[in-house]
C-alpha cells in the first residue's frame, strides 16, 4: 500500500525523538535547580545565599553550567608543552615540521660539561596560526622534551599572537596529550583529569630517572 | 512543446555541490540539454608538494585530499611506500590499518547517503542520523591517534602506535549498536516512496559506459560489475577476509544508495573478522629508518577506497622525497560521466545524481 514506508519512517523519527540526547551543549548548558545543585556540590540554602540571582535562574531552568565533549588522552591539542630541563636544542622538530614552523636559536651551553653538555635555548618559536597539528615534530623528539598540548581553546585576535614564544612555552601550564608518548599512557596519564599537570620534568620521559646509586656507579665508580 | 534554451551557472558556492564545484547547465524549460562541469577551485597542488616532503610528511597531505575518507587515502599512500622501499610491514600494524581503513568506510558512506538524501531534499533528519553514527568512528579514531578527520595514522611498515586499551571495548560496543542503527535508516529510507519515486530510474548507467570511462568503486557496482580490488586483487591482508560484494542491477541512484548501505554492514563484518585475527606484537618493524629512502624505481598500489580505485604513482630518484607523485583519484574519474548521467533528466535530479556519484572535490582537484 501506498504510504507504508512513510509511516514507517515517521516511526523511526518519532523513536530516535525519543531516544537519549547525543548532542553536546558546549561550551555551556541551561540546567535546572536539580543540575545546578549536582554542579556546584551545595544544598538549596547555600546556593541560594551564594548566588542568589542564578538561584531564581535556575529556577526558570536557565542556570548555566559548563559541559565539554569527552577528548581522548591523545589528542592533538593546541598549545605546545615543552620540557626545557629535557631539550638539548638539537633542532630535530624544526627539521621533521612539513611546514617548517619551528624557530630554534641556540647558543652553546653554560652548564657543567659533567651534567651533559646543553645548548642555551634562545629563541624557540611555534607558529601555531600555520599548524597543522599532524604532531611529527613530537614523533621527531629523540628526548621528549615537546609534547602536543591537550587544548583546543586558544582563538586569539591577532596573528602574531598565534606565534608561541619561549618564554609562554616555558612558564605555561603543562597538560601534555599522550601523542606518541606510550610511556605516559602506560602511567595511565589522562590530561584531562584534575590535577593532571606535569610539574617535573623527569615524569615525561621514556626511562625511568636513574637512582642515586646507578648515578654513582654511571659516574664515580666507571671512572 | 521546445522552448528557448536558458544557460545557468551553478556554482562554485553552492550548498548542494559539496565543495566548491561549478556547472555551466543548459536548460530547455526544466530539462537538461548540457552540463559541463568546471573544476579546480579547491587546487592545492598536493601533487607537486610532496616532491619536496620526505615520505613520511607526505602523509600529511594525503589526509587532506579525501577528506572523509582520511584512512583510506594513508593506506593507499603508505603501501605505494612500502612497495618502492621493499619495507614488509609488521602484522599487528597491517591488521589495525585494515581496521581503520573499514572504519573509515563506514564513515565515508554514511556521509556519502547522508548528503545523497540530503540532496533530495530530506532536510537533515537522515542526515544528522548518519553523521551521528560517523561521530562515534571519529571519536575512535581520536582514540587511536589523537584527531578525527586528519589522522595521519600510518607509517611505512604499519601504524605509529597501537590503539590504547579503551578503544577496544568502545569498538565492540560500536559493532554491537551500529547494525540496529543501520537498520533505523533502512525503516526510514529504503521504503520511503517518495524517495523511491525521486531515485529509481533516474540517471541510469550502463555497464559499457561505466567500464570505459574507467568508473570504480560503489558506482561500478551498482551498475553490476563485481569489481572489488579487495576481493580482485587483494592488498594487505584482505585474502584472508570473507565478505560479500553486494551488486546493484539497474544502475540508478536507488542502486547507488543501496550498494553502499550493504556495503557498511559488509565492513561491520569485515572488523569482526579483523578483531578475531588480530593478535598481539610489534606494530611498527624496527628496521623501519626515520627517513625512508627508498631506492631509483616507481611503484603503484591500487585500493578500492570508499569512493572507487585509489592508488599513489611514486617515483624514487633515490632521495628522502619522491621524485613524482601523481594520485589517481576516484572522485575525479567518476566525475567525469555526470554530463553523460544527467543529460534528458530534470533540474531536480542534477543534485540528486551529484550526490549519487559521491564526489569530493577536496580528491577532484588536490
Amino acid at each position: 500500500m501506498f504510504g507504508i514506508g512513510l509511516l514507517k519512517g515517521l516511526f523511526t523519527t518519532l523513536k530516535n525523538l525519543l531516544g537519549p540526547v547525543f548532542t553536546v551543549q558546549y561550551p555551556n548548558k541551561k540546567v535546572g535547580l536539580i543540575g545546578a545543585l549536582k554542579f556546584h556540590k551545595k544544598s538549596p540554602l547555600e546556593f541560594l545565599k551564594a548566588q542568589p540571582s542564578e538561584f531564581i535562574k535556575s529556577l526558570a531552568g536557565l542556570h548555566e553550567v559548563p559541559e565539554y565533549p569527552s577528548q581522548a588522552s591523545r589528542f592533538r591539542g593546541q598549545d605546545f608543552n615543552w620540557f626545557e630541563d629535557r631539550c638539548t636544542g638539537c633542532a630535530s622538530c624544526a627539521k621533521y615540521c612539513p611546514l617548517g614552523i619551528i624557530k630554534i636559536e641556540t647558543t652553546p651551553g653554560s652548564r657543567d660539561e659533567q651534567e651533559g653538555s646543553s645548548y642555551d635555548i634562545d629563541v624557540f618559536d611555534i607558529d601555531i596560526g600555520r599548524c597543522m597539528f599532524c604532531g611529527l615534530c613530537v614523533e621527531a623528539c629523540p628526548f621528549d622534551a615537546l609534547h602536543m598540548g591537550s587544548g583546543f581553546e586558544k582563538a586569539n585576535e591577532k596573528r602574531k599572537d598565534l606565534v608561541i614564544p619561549v618564554d609562554e612555552l616555558r612558564t605555561a601550564e603543562k597538560t601534555p596529550s599522550t601523542w606518541f608518548r606510550p610511556q605516559m599512557e602506560n602511567k595511565n596519564y589522562k590530561p584531562k583529569d584534575k590535577g593532571a599537570e606535569i610539574k617535573d620534568w623527569h615524569d615525561v620521559g621514556r626511562h625511568e630517572q636513574p637512582s642515586d646509586e646507578e648515578l654513582t656507579e654511571r659516574w664515580v665508580n666507571e671512572r | 512543446m521546445s522552448t528557448e534554451l536558458v544557460t545557468m551557472n551553478i556554482g562554485p558556492i553552492h550548498p548542494s555541490t559539496h565543495g566548491v564545484f561549478r556547472m555551466r547547465v543548459t536548460f530547455d524549460g526544466e530539462t537538461i540539454i548540457d552540463a559541463e562541469p568546471i573544476i579546480g577551485y579547491l587546487h592545492r597542488g598536493s601533487e607537486k608538494l610532496a616532491e619536496e616532503r620526505t615520505y613520511t610528511q607526505v602523509v600529511t597531505l594525503t589526509d587532506r585530499m579525501d577528506y572523509t575518507a582520511s584512512m583510506t587515502n594513508n593506506q593507499a599512500y603508505i603501501l605505494s611506500v612500502e612497495k618502492l622501499s621493499g619495507i614488509t610491514p609488521s602484522e599487528r600494524g597491517v591488521w589495525l590499518r585494515m581496521i581503520a581503513a573499514e572504519l573509515q568506510r563506514i564513515a565515508a558512506h554514511s556521509v556519502a547517503i547522508g548528503f545523497l538524501i540530503n540532496d533530495l531534499g530530506a532536510w537533515h533528519t537522515p542526515l544528522l542520523y548518519l553523521l551521528r553514527e560517523r561521530e562515534k568512528i571519529l571519536e575512535l579514531f581520536e582514540m587511536m591517534c589523537g584527531a578525527r578527520i586528519t589522522n595521519s595514522y600510518l607509517r611505512p611498515g604499519g601504524v605509529f602506535m597501537d590503539a590504547p586499551d579503551e578503544f577496544w571495548p568502545s569498538l565492540n560496543r560500536f559493532l554491537d549498536e551500529m547494525p540496529n542503527r543501520l537498520d533505523d535508516i533502512e525503516n526510514l529510507l529504503t521504503d520511503n516512496e517518495i524517495i523511491l519515486a525521486r531515485t529509481q530510474n533516474v540517471a541510469i548507467l550502463d555497464k559499457n559506459d561505466a567500464i570505459n570511462a574507467s568508473i570504480t568503486g560503489p558506482m561500478l557496482r551498482a551498475s553490476g560489475i563485481d569489481w572489488d580490488l579487495r576481493h580482485r586483487n587483494p592488498y594487505d591482508y584482505y585474502e584472508k577476509i570473507s565478505f560479500r560484494r553486494p551488486l546493484g542491477t539497474v544502475g540508478d541512484n536507488n542502486d547507488r544508495y543501496l550498494i553502499r548501505l550493504h556495503e557498511i554492514r559488509e565492513s561491520l563484518k569485515i572488523v569482526e573478522q579483523c578483531l578475531d585475527l588480530i593478535e598481539p606484537g610489534p606494530v611498527q618493524p624496527e628496521e623501519v629508518p626515520f627517513l625512508v629512502r627508498p631506492p631509483i624505481g616507481e611503484s603503484y598500489v591500487p585500493i578500492e577506497a570508499p569512493k572507487g580505485e585509489l592508488g599513489f604513482y611514486l617515483v624514487s630518484d633515490g632521495g628522502i622525497s619522491p621524485f613524482r607523485c601523481h594520485v589517481r583519484a576516484p572522485s575525479l574519474i567518476n566525475l567525469t560521466l555526470l554530463r553523460d548521467m544527467v543529460i534528458g533528466y530534470k533540474i531536480a535530479d542534477l543534485f540528486v545524481t551529484f550526490g549519487s556519484i559521491d564526489v569530493n572535490m577536496g580528491e577532484v582537484d588536490r
